[in-house]
């Protein structure tokens, strides 16, 4: 079924994430440490993450209906896609964000 | 009911009065009518409560309610958590019953939350947590120093996550925060198959269980409320009908908790003299109730007439809730037998709420009352007929819902006359049951003989009077009803033109009675005539022979003394010893020295 959605990212998209942590709580970073590495290895140099910390702004939660944490929203490219845990489960996480892993050659 | 709860008060009573004593059960009243009765003072303080029921059985508006009840009565700000109705939704809902969510959000009273859960399912990517409910969880708490919560429903959740030990592991912890928070939390949930909520989130939620139903019997329907569980306080254990009416949720106990009516010995005239003379002393109690039970066209809604105009005489205002005639009607039917109604409609002092009882639910009816009297605040209430009730509920609910209006009365001092249609002269199955209710109940029947059909009224019961424990003949007339005596003989219970036929006989009987009385007596006083004239005589010849025996004794005493002079002279002539001393004298006769 996965072949079927699956727009190979395009090397000039630029890819904007949303991660949604509760302080400096392990799960939040963790899941900064996991989204780092991770668009190192596949989106080096077109990934923005935005950190939004929900102890200090609470009322952020709205705008995408958060309630776990960690949460991570990918705003860019559309469309908006919302995972939920710490992404260490990178198989999982790539799946999520239709973000395949490079076809070794 | 009562009993059963009176039981469980003494077993269990030292136990709870102790805990209270040790201020380990403080209540937050919700402010919902009834609710507080129910759960004796309200809700768990500082500890979460679920309301769980079926789809549409009033949970979200109960919870709702709680929150609004707690802003405008208690002065407790609240936080609505709502994973299922948006805001604009839910303030929209409510609008209808008055409350204005917009407003207490603008003065800081309130914040509405609504968590919109992607019902497909998130992807996990690893370990999370429910810190972002948390998180915003307490600063809507302390935005507005929220004292009450609701999250309604929170089980939409596990629509949204797949590792649901997870997710159960974070309820628990949300429902003990909310504890350690300090507020008071209304949590609701769907009912599941078999069990209370879909996801068993009972099992979390342990201080507290309100369960709500919504049943539909002879196509009425009717919502009822019920505690489940209520750790550590009394509570009552029945299922409670409550509706949604106009003003928000009203729980309606079934009986009051303890039977603590006002009690007066004041009478009050049922408009009928002789009524009155037959409850004893002037009329029925006043705050007592009445049942008048008769067959079709005996003069049960007069006689209610009667009351109502004797009651609006005295300024006091009655209420008639008519299920049967039109206000219309009922005030032509009363003109027609003497009795002016419309006099007190226009005075303000009677109303007629006139329904069909298919109208409304048995409880939409009860509340309907309830509310009316409320308004109108009555000295007294009429119910014509409650057998009518019988066409939308079984008898057994037409008799709870009437034990609930019986007390309501009673609670208020409201006099209450229903009355009650009976198909043959046999009071029926519901008459039975409310009999025990109420305190005074009159038998209307019809006799049917000699071509006529006669009504005879009978007091069956009247608690607390000295009441007449015979028939009377109940006539209607152009000036209303009018009591008279049944003919009671040999002959057996006579009415109408028998009795009077009887009756006829009677007073020709009696003339002729009273004919030889009159000679019984003339011929008496001939011989007392005749026996004083005897006397008389015999009298006159006795004064006679006393005159003549007196006339004797007094001749004899006068010769005495005239011997004893001459006895004298004699001793003088014969010279008889100068000073000779009286005394000294020859003694001749014992008469001598006496005179």
């Amino acid at each position: 079924m996965s072949a079927t959605f699956l727009p190979i990212a395009d090397e000039e998209e630029i890819w904007y994430f949303r991660l949604y942590i509760a302080g400096q709580s392990p799960k939040s970073l963790d899941a900064l440490s996991n989204l780092r590495k991770l668009c190192e290895r596949h989106l080096a140099g077109r990934y923005e993450i935005e950190i939004v910390d929900l102890v200090e702004n609470p009322s952020a939660a709205q705008e995408d209906d958060v309630v776990a944490i960690p949460t991570l929203v990918r705003r860019l490219p559309l469309p908006l896609r919302k995972m939920i845990g710490d992404l260490s489960n990178t198989e999982s996480v790539l799946v999520g964000l239709r973000l395949q892993p490079r076809a070794t050659p | 009911m009562v009993t059963t709860q009176a039981t469980v008060t003494k077993r269990s009573g030292a136990t709870i009065e102790s805990a209270v004593r040790r201020g380990e059960l403080p209540k937050t009243p919700t402010g919902i009518s009834g609710l507080d009765e129910v759960t004796r003072g309200g809700l768990p303080r500082g500890r979460p409560t679920l309301v769980c029921g079926p789809a549409g059985c009033g949970k979200t508006l109960l919870a709702l309610e709680f929150l609004v009840r707690g802003i405008t009565e208690f002065d407790e700000p609240g936080v609505m958590v709502a994973f299922e109705e948006s805001a604009e939704d839910l303030i929209a809902n409510v609008a209808s019953l008055g409350f204005d969510l917009n407003q207490f959000t603008a003065d800081g009273q309130l914040v509405i939350d609504h968590i919109k859960v992607d019902a497909t399912g998130t992807k996990e990517t690893g370990e999370w947590d429910l810190d972002g409910l948390f998180l915003r969880l307490g600063a809507a708490i302390d935005k507005v120093g929220a004292k009450r919560v609701v999250i309604d429903t929170i089980e939409t959740l596990f629509g949204a996550f797949s590792n649901t030990a997870v997710l159960r592991f974070e309820l628990r912890r949300l429902f003990g925060w909310l504890k350690d928070r300090g507020v008071t939390t209304v949590i609701t949930g769907e009912r599941g198959d078999g069990t209370l909520t879909r996801y068993g989130i009972e099992e979390y939620v342990s201080d507290c269980v309100i369960v709500l139903d919504h049943r539909v019997t002879e196509q009425t329907s009717t919502r009822r409320l019920r505690i489940l569980k209520y750790r550590g306080s009394l509570h009552g254990t029945n299922e409670y009908p409550f509706l949604i009416a106009e003003t928000g949720i009203s729980v309606l106990p079934i009986t009051s908790p303890a039977l603590l009516h006002i009690v007066s010995t004041e009478r009050v005239s049922t408009g009928v003299a002789r009524l009155d003379a037959m409850l004893g002393d002037g009329g029925f109690y006043k705050g007592s109730t009445v049942l008048v039970s008769g067959t079709a066209g005996t003069g049960k809604s007069t006689l209610a007439a009667h009351f109502c105009d004797a009651t609006c005489a005295l300024g006091d205002r009655a209420l008639y809730f008519a299920f049967e005639e039109s206000e219309g009607e009922i005030l032509r039917n009363m003109a027609s037998v003497g009795i002016d109604l419309k006099q007190w409609v226009d005075a303000g002092l009677l109303r007629f709420q006139c329904t069909r009882p298919n109208l409304l639910g048995l409880e939409a009816h009860l509340f309907a009352m309830q509310k009316l009297v409320g308004e109108f605040d009555p000295a007294v209430v009429i119910l014509d007929p409650v057998s009518d009730l019988l066409r939308i509920a079984t008898e057994p609910n037409v008799a709870a819902m009437l034990t609930r209006q019986v007390d309501f009365l009673k609670a208020r001092g409201v006099t209450g006359l229903f009355t009650s249609l009976n198909s043959d002269a046999q009071a029926n199955q519901t008459d039975h049951q409310i009999a025990s209710l109420v305190d005074t109940w009159l038998l209307i029947e019809t006799a049917a003989g000699n071509g006529e059909r006669n009504r005879t009224l009978s007091l069956l019961k009247s608690r607390g009077m000295a009441h007449s424990n015979q028939i009377r003949e109940f006539l209607l007339t152009s000036h209303g009803v009018e009591l008279t005596d049944v003919y009671v003989g040999p002959h057996g219970v006579l009415t109408g033109s028998a009795r009077e036929a009887q009756e006829a006989r009677e007073r020709s009987d009696e003339t002729v009675r009273l004919q030889d009385l009159e000679q019984l007596r003339g011929k008496l006083a001939r011989r007392r005539e005749s026996v004083e004239a005897q006397t008389a005589t015999l009298w006159r010849e006795l004064q006679d022979e006393a005159d003549i025996v007196g006339r004797s004794v007094s001749q004899g005493s006068t010769g005495d003394e005239n011997r004893a002079s001459q006895r004298v002279e004699q001793g003088r002539l014969r010279q008889a010893d100068a000073d000779e001393p009286e005394g000294t004298a020859p003694v001749l006769d014992g008469n001598v020295r006496s005179s």
